[in-house]
């Protein structure tokens, strides 16, 4: 019976974005309401981890900004996220890449995967 | 108050038109079968009884059987009657349908909270315990449950340890999130009582 349940958030499961993997570095369009008007707003950075599934899928994206880290956590299926371009393949060791956090400059960098 | 038999299927989360992720509880409600109307003249109020499941002919007593043949329905699993002001639009062998309800609703949901056992008096009451640290030596007890020579006895309804849980609970204003009259299918706007597969009733709030 619990596949009924899933059944429903089925769908709601809408999102289909190009395959993106931690350490990928991604852009995010979101929508923006701001009063009457709504806009996309773009967020560029590393994913540091995907976790989830179905529609409570999320992803987190950092990026530093004026020398502060930001990391913004993006539900996966949310309507909000409209699109996500992979910039560049990072080659990575691990599923969650918690350690950037504690790097600065050249060490915080993810490597190329040129494949 | 219109009302429809139902079943937790468990919970999940969806996103609304804004966007939103709302936490929903599926619910598969009816069909249920009309198997009788009580009017005020002949039984003194005014109400719906309606079934829900279905039972083995095998198992369905003499009584209960006689009562749904001459309802001209299938044994139901559930039997429960739902007050309703006017009674006349309900007719023998007719169906109760998810559609009932309508996106926007405010249904109130009745089933039976999940058993909790045996219990002491802070998870079943809510009190607050005595200090863990700094000497105490009394952490979860009740303290003190009466006074002394008069009157020489507890006073009823003092609050103890005890089963919890398992009992008739009420959860209103809980909004209709989705409907599918197809699949019979409810999802309404947060938790409702019981476990997985309980049985609740979804009643109009009014």
């Amino acid at each position: 019976m619990i596949d009924l349940v899933e059944a429903v958030a089925k769908e709601h499961e809408k999102n289909e974005f190009p395959d993106f993997k931690p350490g990928d570095t991604v852009k995010v369009h979101t929508r923006v309401i701001e009063g009457q008007k709504e806009r996309i707003q773009i967020f560029q950075g590393t994913v540091l981890q995907i976790r989830g599934s179905g529609t409570g899928k999320t992803f987190t994206v950092r990026k530093v900004s004026g020398g502060v880290g930001v990391e913004r956590i993006f539900p996966y299926h949310s309507p909000g996220v409209t699109k996500v371009e992979v910039i560049r393949k990072g080659r990575t060791r691990r599923a969650k890449l918690f350690y950037l956090r504690d790097r600065k400059g050249k060490a915080a960098q993810v490597k190329e995967d040129r494949r | 108050m219109k009302g429809i038999i139902g079943k937790k299927l468990g919970m999940t989360r969806i996103f609304n038109e804004r966007g939103e992720s709302v936490p929903v509880t599926v619910i598969e409600a009816g069909p249920c079968p009309v198997v009788a109307v009580k009017t005020e003249e002949t039984d003194g109020y005014n109400a719906v009884q309606i079934g829900f499941g279905r039972r083995k002919p095998a198992n369905v007593n003499l009584p209960r059987k006689g009562h749904f043949e001459k309802a001209g329905v299938e044994p139901a699993k559930v039997l429960r009657e739902i007050r309703v002001k006017d009674p006349s639009g309900y007719e023998v062998g007719g169906w109760i349908k998810a559609d009932l309800f309508q996106v926007g609703d405010l249904v109130r949901v009745t089933g039976y909270s999940k058993g909790k056992g045996f219990q002491g008096v802070v998870k079943r009451w809510g009190f607050r315990g005595a200090p863990d640290s700094h000497g105490s030596r009394n952490h979860r007890e009740p303290g003190s449950i009466g006074q002394c020579a008069t009157p020489a006895r507890v006073w009823k309804n003092r609050k103890l340890p005890g089963r919890t849980g398992n009992e008739r609970t009420t959860v209103r204003n809980l909004e209709i999130v989705q409907v599918d009259a197809d699949r019979n299918l409810i999802a309404v706007k947060g938790a409702v009582p019981g476990h997985r597969n309980g049985y609740v009733i979804v009643s109009a709030d009014e």
